[in-house]
């Protein structure tokens, strides 16, 4: 397991602060007081705190704090379950050009946002401006590939089986159903992106954990989705620790298939464990490296194949 | 044995010549909407479904003492025809011969149920088979065409009748069922009936012009509801004839026409079955799907003329435990 | 001329072409041998008589089998080219054809089910798997799973009794064709077809070690699980077995796939094609003796065809002959195990207890042997556990519905999600259910078809990965990042 990131919510150790972080440098004399956001979940298509009233400190990789997001509770995850579940078939449902097109256009919006999530990305995992902008870049384009990929996937693994009998029999790909995931830990944006849109693409809907210590890029990511044409609930964002959240999620009866790209290795089996004991489809590659070609292993590993059967006959 | 039940009008069936048995079937054949809407009602045949149907019932495995029940049965259910324009006297007398004593040298052979000839060859089958209890059944309605006026068919009819004919095999008219009048045919069954008189109609659905096994379960009702005596696969001029799937869906037919107005109807399979393992096949389709109330000459029929002989040579078989040749059958 | 009603005479198959021996062992690294494990005597369901002797295997004979496997997939098996291994395959796919009246006899003795079944259905299509699967043998670059698609390495399988032969095809075909090597563990009722196939095998020159055969009880097939050199999964059997595999398979990175239990809706709306309808309902619970894991075991009858439905279906019904599984016309034969009889009774009986109505056609059952006669239930609730859990058994649970959204919302009320069935004449309405259906085969108007090229598996609680088709090879190539698919 490639994170170096912890999945809990203990404070990272200090290095040497790095002043050009946007989001929490201190002002000078006589400047403008910034307006500081409060970053909260995204369930169902709103912005609740946690029902438990809990929130955590998120430093950034120097130590200095950026804020305090919402640390969400057992019973937020079980709302985000009900909320994904309730948007199923709606997102099932809709022609894959629409999800193309609405997947595209969340591309669109973060592309208009790139500096407010390079500034972010850059604070959150201490990158330079120009190696943030990059990551966003990525993720921008991830949603353009996986956007594609909408109208053309059931084409390249579906299709008709020639059957010895009079009948027509046909396979398409669906989606699994509510899928739950473990964000990469260190990506904060661009792994985050890189595990959801495969899931969401083929018709799932998703409750994400995001990236325990750096989660607020992804928390102004649910702001601009909130505001694109993705239906409330298909894509339901949880802050807060890993370690506590994830082990619902495995447990989770109402939740089909698993992704542990963003679980320590050290708290994989228990979770694929627990993820038998309603047969959820679980998917932990060894390796993951957001930067490299996605290929097309993501869109396989939540989908059911379904084959129809149907006479031919006058 | 007797074929004393097969006497028109002994045998209890309502043929009812165009009123139905049923009330709650009156108001079906008021006109051309209401029949057209009853037809279309009925419920669909996947044809897939049905073949594998009949093909499943195919692999039932009858031997020895049932193998030796159906031969005989399938052989008093023998419609023994000669429908050729070289057709003559000398050979109806001989196929007359054939029907009552099929197998000479054997007196427990059963006889057929009935020789099947054109009409002006009726009385020569009547005369031949006096005392014998084998009908004589004639086709007529210009045969196998039915393409005639219903003046010139009513004719053939009455032709066949008066010559002495006990049942009449009819031919609908497929150009007005294809082309969605199921009135006019509906019409003229009910008139040929009435020109039958107490002789037995057999309606002549000649299901390879239908295609459709749709069109087979429709056109099965309108010659039920007309008051077909029996309702019968072909003329054996066309092909496909009798298949399996159109054979399953006819006693579908009759069974379901029974179970809603209490009146047992027959069904002939005629064309194209020649060996006895397809007619054992078929009694067992019998069977299994209208029941065995139906497994007698009484309500069911194979309209066949080299069927015999293969039944015959099974028949040998099965008592001399040797095979069979052809010479030791007559070739009529 | 007699008159009395049409009796089918006994047709019986002789059981002398079973060929069956009076004792079988193991099949390890190309040998036959006794097993150390316990020796069982097989039996003959529909009689309780013994048919042979089995000298199971243990954990050392696993150790054995899976060593065996190892040295064939790292030696003989990677150096043999994909048409070689497409020759071997087609190879075993003649000879169980040449040999199918054998399996078919030696299956119905076994198994209990009827000869017309395991002749025309079991032995058939378990040959045709061999023959679909040897031709991708070289051809694996093309099936658009990559340009050079690697096999796993060894696989274990686990199958269940009611398809013994068939389900040994459905896994070591697709194995065998993507370059893996075997260990394969039957039913511990049922394991003398694959016993044969390990003798077909073994004729057909198969080098040694590439499939391993190790009849043996449920601790055999944990051994195989959880032994450490094994590198894949496969299972087919009980969604509760499944769970147990998923959950010891966790920690070792194993790939598996699994196809589990089911709990089929067939669903048939006012304007079906209702004869077709009729047997489509008989073929799809009463196939089996409704040891199929797709059966379809619920039956979903909209309210204004009920009546007609259910007096159709008891009527044809009237016509099933229960008895001999080797005599030709016998379409029900015998319940595998008196474990299975115990299970299916008091499900049934739990039916009684809930209120619903049982109904069962006139079938004495024979006084030795398994035995339970095709049973219909009506009444039947939601909420019955005839209505949720798998009976694996002869026993239709019917309920009704008034509207299609009615009928989609209770098929997919269940935890399961392996097969469903449409029955309508109206083929929008068959997309539109076949879309809404959660589950992995979807028959429309037909039912219980099963075809080599047709992928096969289920959604959620049935299991994982499909068999058949382009798409059973994937659960034997390698792949990214499955810890479980």
């Amino acid at each position: 397991m490639p994170s170096k990131v912890k999945t809990g919510l203990s404070r990272p150790a200090k290095t040497t602060p790095n002043k050009s972080t946007a989001v929490a440098r201190q002002p000078a004399t006589g400047e403008r007081i910034a307006v500081r956001k409060t970053y909260k979940l995204y369930i169902g298509g709103a912005f609740p705190r946690s029902e438990s009233g809990r929130s955590y400190p998120v430093y950034d990789r120097a130590g200095a704090l950026l804020a305090h997001a919402a640390q969400a509770s057992r019973k937020d995850l079980r709302d985000a379950v009900s909320a994904a579940r309730k948007a199923f078939p709606g997102w099932s449902g809709a022609t894959a050009y629409n999800r193309g097109q609405i997947l595209y256009r969340i591309a669109e919006m973060l592309e208009g946002r790139r500096d407010q999530f390079a500034a972010e990305v850059a604070a959150a995992e201490g990158l330079s401006d120009s190696q943030a902008a990059a990551q966003v870049d990525a993720a921008v384009d991830r949603w353009v590939w996986y956007a594609g990929w909408a109208d053309k996937y059931a084409q390249v693994v579906g299709g008709s089986n020639p059957v010895a009998g009079p009948y027509f029999n046909f396979s398409t790909p669906e989606p699994t159903g509510v899928v739950g995931l473990i964000a990469p830990q260190d990506s904060s944006l661009l792994g985050f992106v890189s595990v959801v849109a495969p899931a969401l693409v083929t018709g799932n809907t998703v409750v994400v954990i995001a990236s325990s210590q750096r989660p607020l890029p992804v928390v102004s990511l649910a702001e601009a989705l909130a505001t694109s044409d993705l239906p409330g609930g298909v894509l339901n964002l949880l802050t807060g620790s890993v370690t506590e959240l994830a082990p619902w999620l495995a447990a989770h009866r109402d939740v089909n298939a698993l992704d542990l790209t963003g679980a320590e290795t050290g708290a994989r089996v228990a979770l694929a464990e627990a993820a038998a004991d309603t047969v959820k489809r679980v998917f932990a590659p060894a390796e993951f490296d957001p930067l490299a070609e996605p290929g097309i292993a993501r869109l396989g590993a939540f989908v059911e194949t379904k084959t129809v059967w149907h006479p031919t006959g006058v | 044995m007797s074929t004393a039940f097969l006497q028109p009008g002994t045998d209890g069936s309502q043929g009812g010549a165009g009123m139905p048995a049923s009330p709650e079937l009156a108001d079906v054949t008021r006109d051309n909407a209401s029949l057209r809407r009853f037809l279309h009602g009925l419920s669909g045949v996947d044809q897939v479904g049905a073949e594998a149907r009949a093909a499943a019932l195919a692999t039932r495995s009858i031997k020895t003492t049932a193998k030796a029940w159906a031969i005989d049965t399938a052989i008093s259910m023998v419609d023994l025809t000669t429908l050729e324009g070289a057709d003559t006297h000398g050979k109806v007398r001989s196929l007359c011969a054939k029907a009552a004593r099929p197998d000479p040298s054997d007196p427990s052979t059963p006889a057929v149920a009935a020789v099947c000839v054109y009409p002006d060859l009726v009385a020569t089958a009547v005369e031949s088979l006096a005392g014998t209890g084998v009908q004589t059944a004639s086709v007529a309605t210009a045969f196998p065409s039915g393409r005639a006026s219903l003046q010139t068919k009513l004719h053939d009819v009455h032709d066949a009748v008066r010559a002495g004919a006990t049942e009449i095999d009819m031919v609908i008219d497929r150009g007005a069922f294809l082309s969605g009048r199921y009135l006019d045919v509906f019409d003229e069954i009910v008139a040929v009936k009435q020109a039958c008189g107490a002789a037995h109609l057999k309606v002549i659905l000649e299901t390879g012009e239908l295609v459709t096994l749709d069109s087979v379960r429709r056109a099965s009702w309108l010659a039920l509801l007309a008051g077909g005596d029996f309702i019968k696969t072909s003329t054996g001029k066309v092909t496909p004839a009798a298949t399996p799937p159109v054979a399953l869906v006819m006693l579908q037919a009759v069974r379901d026409f029974a179970a809603r107005t209490g009146d047992v109807r027959g069904v002939k399979l005629a064309g194209g079955i020649r060996t006895t393992k397809e007619a054992v096949r078929y009694l067992v389709m019998v069977n299994e799907t209208a029941g065995d109330r139906w497994l007698n000459p009484h309500t069911f029929r194979f309209g066949a003329s080299t069927l015999l002989n293969d039944l015959l040579q099974q028949r040998h078989k099965l008592t001399t435990g040797a095979y069979d040749g052809p010479d030791y059958v007559s070739i009529d | 001329m007699p008159s009395t009603a049409f009796e089918y005479a006994p047709a019986p198959e002789s059981r002398d072409i079973a060929r069956l021996k009076p004792s079988y062992g193991i099949f390890v690294n190309g040998e036959f041998r006794d097993g150390r494990g316990e020796a069982i005597k097989t039996i003959n369901p529909a009689d309780e008589e013994p048919l042979a002797e089995v000298a199971e295997a243990n954990a050392a004979d696993v150790d054995d089998a899976v060593a065996a496997a190892r040295k064939a997939y790292e030696g003989t098996w990677s150096a043999t080219s994909g048409a070689e291994r497409a020759k071997y395959l087609f190879r075993i796919a003649r000879a169980i054809q040449e040999r199918a009246r054998e399996l078919a006899v030696l299956e119905s003795l076994d198994n209990g089910k009827p000869i017309r079944e395991s002749r025309d259905v079991d032995i058939p299509t378990a040959a045709a798997h061999f023959f679909y699967y040897a031709g991708w043998a070289d051809k694996l670059q093309y099936a658009g799973l990559g340009p050079a698609p690697r096999p796993i390495g060894v696989a274990g399988q686990v199958i269940p009794w009611n398809f013994p032969l068939l389900m040994a095809a459905w896994k070591i075909a697709p194995a065998l064709a993507t370059g893996n090597t075997v260990v394969l563990k039957p039913a511990e009722t049922t394991p003398l077809t694959a016993l044969t196939l390990a003798e077909i095998i073994a004729e057909c020159d198969l080098p040694p070690g590439v499939v391993n055969i190790l009849p043996g009880g449920p601790s055999v097939g944990q051994s195989i699980v959880d032994h450490p050199g094994v590198d894949k999964i496969a299972f087919t059997g009980s969604t509760g077995v499944g769970k147990m595999i998923q959950k010891s398979v966790a920690a070792s990175g194993k790939r598996v796939s699994l196809e589990l239990g089911g709990k089929a809706a067939n669903i048939i709306f006012d304007d079906a094609a209702i004869d077709q309808a009729i047997e489509g309902i008989v073929n799809g619970i009463f196939f089996n003796q409704g040891h199929v894991c797709c059966a379809g075991s619920r039956l979903l009858v909209q309210e204004s065809v009920h009546e007609e439905v259910i007096a159709g279906l008891q009527e044809r019904l009237q016509t099933l002959r229960l008895g001999d599984p080797l005599d030709k016309n016998t379409d029900i034969g015998a319940i595998n195990s008196s474990a299975q009889l115990a299970r299916v009774r008091a499900l049934a009986d739990s039916g009684d207890a809930e209120g619903a109505t049982r109904w069962s056609p006139d079938c004495p059952l024979p006084d030795r042997g398994f035995w339970f006669p095709p049973t219909v239930f009506t009444g039947v609730s939601q909420a019955n556990r005839i209505a949720r859990e798998e009976i694996f058994g002869p026993v239709l649970s019917v309920l009704t519905f008034r509207t299609p959204a009615e009928a989609i919302e209770k098929a997919n009320n269940t935890p399961y999600g392996l097969s469903a069935g449409i029955w309508t004449e109206k083929g929008s309405r068959i997309l539109w259910a076949a879309n809404k259906l959660r589950a992995g085969v979807v028959w429309a108007n037909t039912f219980n078809r099963f075809d080599p090229a047709s992928p096969f598996g289920g959604y959620k609680e049935s299991g994982f990965g499909r068999e058949g088709g382009r798409h059973g090879l994937t659960s034997y190539l390698e792949s990214e990042g499955y810890l479980a698919q």
